[in-house]
Formats: structure tokens, sequence, C-alpha cells
């Protein structure tokens, strides 16, 4: 799976989660949490979403590594390269 | 139909099963405040609890802010750590007990010249940074009425709790303002003033506002509490009820007398520990217990802005040496999910006393902390109109997984039942449900829904304040929660009312009605689910589904909105009209639903 298609997923499951947020205003190196109103229960559902998604595991330690955009592109990437 | 049933079977197994955490007697210097629980409560008063306390000099009254601030500034605790301020991209800072005071003085010099006067609003919508504890403090040493609002709402509850509390100043930080209040500027006719904090050590320049640091910069940093009658309005907390808007809870200065020996009592606070509340002040634990109690205790307490993240909180219990932790069951079982490797890759032993509140803590997660930390969390039970801590197992206690514990010294709670005239009376009989009641006349007790006398008056009946939820006590006096008498829903330590939730979603255009109730979830023990009937020419689909959760995210925020929304055709409701909330709760649970003769013929499940 590409970076490309990568984003894509992230994107879609974000956007499950919080509707209201316009995506395409989203600054990829930010902070997520700083740019949208999502709280602690909305990562939870990113993160059921993105192993729905994708079928990969994120273990709690590495929700961290979630916090910006390109954060979950690279370590998504990674993951699924790994798999 | 009675709801929470699964609840009560499953508490009622906890407590009958073995898995108590006995606690020996300790001696020596951090034995427990409270070493012996018949006796204390053989020896308390609330006089003896309010000579702990200063008073304003020469006969002044009391003053929370003096008992947090002013009065340590002015002793050997002057230098003292009093807040220890981590934000979220990894600044640390400190304030001392003299800082403290001087900044205070000039928050409140600063009120006095824009003309606020005894018994007005300041209202606060900001994350936990350091000018909300300051404006908190200051407000109170204006003898001013402070309320918090949680920086998580959406808009539309801002407004609703401007309205009703009439706020005469907003304190909020530039950000917040543009998103959330600048749209509503018109709808706010009775602010006064707004201040702003700028982002990163800006100064905030807006139109029709005006910058916190200027402002403070030219305020003076001396300032003379006036005298202060322990019954002056103190502090405004919203909650919610099944109906009707946001509740006003009100408190007074004199509430500090139970902020600080429950502080004492069932926090276990000694000198030199290191606090940690995470709770966000927009939510009374936040302020009675993130603000105001370690301080009039004279410890350091941690503020800590950044979100909840597992290697985050367990870096800042290390690097800060945290004594004494309070959280909530949503954040532990989060932790648990986390695992105890992670714990274990930390140094922990400054840790003594672990502490919950917001909503039942689960003996899997009492049992939990116990392997990972070698500690328990001690479940404590109480509300926003109760103020402080009512019922807490105790550091000296053998705590009962599962059990919020025993009442506080002082405390008179007991288990009642409404009778068919209306009149309530207690039930005595060990392990019988009924609801949780307390004798009124503690000093933290609220003392009216602001401006709403005749919901106040309900609360009361037979010499009882009669809290909304149910519970058992059993035979050795611990208390174990049942669930909610009414339709509010618990969610991540906090009540949402549903009618807040419905009514914001019948603003949509495609929503002809609304139901909301609390689904239950492992983690924040209930979610906010909707049940929507859509008006005639509008589709049930995956597109409206989103952008009805959109629209009520925009209005409310994340913290309230529902997480989940069901098209049905139609909603049960009783002859009367009244919808059944329990029925669409009992139906998610999969429960029988019960005798539903009274509903409406021609029902028809969606």
């Amino acid at each position: 799976m590409s970076k490309e298609e990568i984003r894509a997923v992230v994107l879609r499951v974000l956007g499950r989660i919080a509707p209201e947020a316009d995506l395409s205003q989203l600054r990829p190196g930010a902070r997520l949490r700083d740019q949208l109103d999502i709280d602690s229960m909305d990562l939870l559902n990113f993160v059921i979403g993105l192993h729905k998604e994708l079928h990969v595991e994120i273990p709690e330690v590495d929700y961290p590594k979630l916090a910006t955009l390109d954060g979950c592109v690279d370590y998504l990437a990674g993951l699924l390269k790994a798999a | 139909m009675k709801m929470p049933i699964a609840l009560a079977e499953e508490r009622r197994e906890s407590s009958l099963s073995s898995k108590v955490i006995p606690k020996a007697r300790r001696e020596g210097p951090g034995a427990p405040n409270l070493a012996d629980y018949d006796q204390a409560r053989r020896e308390f008063s609330w006089e003896r609890a309010r000579r702990e306390l200063d008073g304003l000099p020469g006969g002044g009254g009391l003053n929370i802010c003096h008992e947090a601030v002013d009065r340590h500034a002015a002793g050997p605790l002057r230098d003292h750590l009093a807040i220890r301020w981590l934000g979220k991209n990894g600044e640390i800072s400190g304030t001392t007990y003299g800082q403290l005071l001087r900044l205070t003085s000039r928050f409140a010099n600063l009120l006095r010249s824009l003309g606020v006067a005894k018994g007005d609003r300041v209202f606060v919508l900001a994350g936990r940074i350091p000018e909300l504890y300051i404006a908190a403090l200051g407000t109170l040493k204006h003898r001013v009425v402070f309320c918090p609002l949680f920086s998580a709402f959406g808009p539309e509850p801002i407004r609703a709790r401007l309205a009703i509390g009439r706020a005469k100043v907003l304190v909020t930080t530039q950000s917040l303002y543009e998103r959330k209040i600048k749209p509503l500027r018109a709808q706010l006719p009775f602010l006064e003033h707004i201040i702003l904090i700028g982002e990163g050590h800006q100064t905030a320049d807006v139109p029709g506002t005006m910058d916190y640091s200027r402002s403070m910069a030219e305020a003076s940093d001396s300032y003379t509490i006036e005298p202060t009658d322990p019954e002056d309005a103190a502090l405004l907390h919203f909650t919610s009820g099944t109906t009707g808007t946001p509740k006003g809870a009100l408190h007074v200065h004199e509430a500090v007398v139970a902020h600080h020996i429950t502080g004492k009592l069932a926090l276990d606070f000694h000198p030199n520990d290191i606090f940690w509340c995470t709770a966000d002040p927009g939510w009374v634990t936040g302020t009675s217990y993130g603000i105001i109690a370690p301080l009039t205790s004279g410890i350091t307490s941690i503020v800590d802005e950044g979100d909840f993240d597992p290697a985050r909180w367990y870096e800042i219990l290390q690097s800060h040496k945290v004594t004494v932790w309070y959280s909530a069951p949503t954040a532990i079982r989060m932790l648990m999910k986390a695992g105890t490797d992670l714990v274990h890759r930390y140094d922990l032993r400054s840790l003594r006393f672990l502490s919950s509140v917001g909503e039942p803590l689960n003996s899997e997660a009492v049992l939990w902390s116990q392997e990972a930390f070698g500690l328990p969390f001690h479940d404590n039970w109480w509300q926003t109109e109760t103020g402080g801590i009512m019922i807490a197992n105790f550091a000296s206690m053998d705590v009962r997984p599962g059990s919020m514990g025993r009442p506080l010294p002082g405390i008179e709670a007991a288990i009642v039942r409404e009778k068919e005239d209306g009149s309530v009376e207690e039930i005595r009989e060990p392990g019988a449900e009924g609801e949780l009641a307390l004798r009124p006349g503690w000093p933290s007790m609220f003392r009216a829904y602001w401006e709403d006398s005749a919901r106040y008056k309900k609360c009361f009946a037979g010499g009882f304040y009669l809290t909304g939820d149910l519970a058992r006590q059993d035979g050795d006096g611990y208390f174990w929660f049942v669930g909610r008498k009414d339709d509010v829903i618990k969610t991540s330590g906090h009540l949402v009312g549903p009618f807040e939730v419905e009514s914001a979603l019948l603003e949509h255009k495609a929503v002809a009605e609304s139901a909301v109730i609390g689904k239950p979830d492992p983690v924040a023990l209930e979610i906010v689910k909707a049940f929507v009937v859509l008006r005639a020419g509008f589709q049930p689909g995956e597109e409206l589904l989103r952008e009805l959760l959109g629209f009520a995210r925009t209005r409310l925020g994340a913290a309230i909105a529902p997480r989940e929304i069901e098209f049905v055709n139609s909603l049960p409701r009783t002859r009367s009209g009244k919808i059944m909330r329990r029925l669409l709760k009992a139906r998610e649970l999969g429960l029988p639903e019960g005798d539903i003769s009274t509903l409406e013929a021609g029902y028809v499940h969606g």
C-alpha cells in the first residue's frame, strides 16, 4: 500500500469520527488535536477504525506516533511493511 | 422497569467475592491521616475541621483564596512550589505561593478596575494553562463568583451556560475566542468584558476584547481581601439533569472547609506531597481538587496541559515524583489497556496513594492497579452538588474493589426509597437497592441551583439531599454504585443531560424527533447515543449520518455530542408523550423491555 493510499484511509477514518472537520485544511506536520476538536475517546475510535480498515495492531504505547497526519502515515507504512 | 440490573448483578457478585485488599496499620511520618475510621467519625466535627483553616485576619470571615494562597505566602511556605505547570509541548514552569499571591492580587485588582463587584460572575474558558488558575483564585479573592467552562465544549453549551449565569466577564484564549465565542457575541449582551490570553507569549489584539498580559501588568500586585462571609457565593459549577437547561450548582466560600478536610482525610495529603489531579477544572473535580484542596494544604499541585497519553503520564509521575495521584476510571481503564509492562519501565516508587472519581471504578481496574503499581486505586464518590468527596475508600481501610467506600467523617449517607405519597424513607436492610441520600449541612453542599429554586427544592425530601444515584450499602457500611435514577448519561466521568443533546439535534432540518441515551461502554462507562426520527423527505444513510454527527459535534463539542446515531421510524413514548429513554436503553442492552402497556399504540421499532 502506498503512502498516498494510507493517507486516504487515515483521512477517511478521521472523517467518520469528526465529520465536521475540514480535513483539506489539515497541516500534515501539526498535531491533530490542536487542529480538530477531538478528545481521547475519539482517538480511541480512530485507532479502532484504522485497525478495521488496515488490519493492523496498534499497541497503546504507539498512540503518540499517531499525533500528526504525517506521523500516522509514516507509522502505518512501517507497520504494513513489517507485516 | 429498572435499567441498571446488569450492573447491579455484577456489583453484587463482586461485593460477595473475597477479593478484599487488606490494609495493615501503618505508623510513622507517612501514616494515613485517618488512622481508624470509626474513631475518626466519632471525634469529627465541622467546627474542628474549620479550625484547621485561618480565616481572614481580624475576624474578617472566610475566603477560599486566603486559605489557598495568601496565608501560605505570608508564612514559611512562601517559597514553596504551589503549582508545577507542564505545557503540552514540554515546557515546564513553576509558581510559588509567594508568586501566586502577587499574581492573584493582580487579577483581583484587574477585576476591581473593571467595576466587577462582589457576587458578579467571572467565567473562564481555557485549557489547563497557568492563567486559568490565577484567574480562578483572583476571582475568589475579589469575592466574585468563579465559573469554569470545559474548553472542549462546543459553542452551544458555552452559550447556554454564559446566559444562565449571566456572565459579566469571560477569560479565554485568543484561539478559543475566535472559534467559539466570536460567532456568539451578539447573543451575549450581558457580557461586559472579555479578557483574552494570547498564544505563546503573544499579546492578543482583538477588537472588543482586552489583553490578559497587558492588563495584568498594569494592575497592582497588592490586594487586601475584603471581609468575606462564609456564606458568600464563590463557585458556580454547571451540571446536567434529564430535562431542561443545564443547572448551575452554587457553592459558597465555606466550602473550603470541606475541600481542605477531605484533601486531608480522603486524599491523605501530607506536608511536601506532590499531588496530581488529572481532572480538568471545567469539571468540579478539577476545581475542588485540581485548584483548591492542594493549595489550602500547602502542597505542590501538578497541572498538565497535555492530553491523556499513558507514557506521558508515567513520565510525569516519575520525573516529578508524584506522591498522591487522583484520576478517573476512564483514564485508568485506558492505562490498563496500555498494559503493565509499560508501567514497569518507570520508577514510580514515590507514589503513596492513588485515588479515583467520576464513575464507579470496576473491581478489575482496582486489582490491576494493585498489580501494576503495588497500590490500589481508592474509588470515591461525590458530585457537583456536594462540592467535595462524600464517600471514600480511605488509605487505612481495607479496599473492597468495586465499592465507593464509606462516608467521610461528618457525612451521613443513607439508602432511601420514595413512598407512594412522595415522601422518602430510609432503607436499613443491608444490600437493598435505593437512592443514595445525604443529610444536609456539610460546608460544601450547594446552596442553590442558579436562579432555579424549584429544581433546588426538588432535591430535598424527608430531611435528605437526594443524589439521583442508585446504590446499595452492604452489612459493613460500604456503599456500591448501581446506576442513575434518572436518564442522565455518565460518560468519561462527567454527566451529560440527554435534553441538551436532543435539542441540538432537533435544530437540524432533517430531524423530526430525537432521544438520547447512555450506551454502556467498556472504557467510558457510557457513550452518548442518539436515536433520530427523520422528517418526511429525508432518507437515512451514511451521508446524512455523518452530517448529523458533524452538526452535533460542531454545536456541542466532542465531550457531549453523540458518538453514535441510529435512525428509527418512531420513538417509544408514554401516553402522556414523554420519550421512554429507558426502553431504548433496555433494548440497546438486550434486556427485557418490561411493561410497555403505557406505550403509545402503533410504535414500531425502526
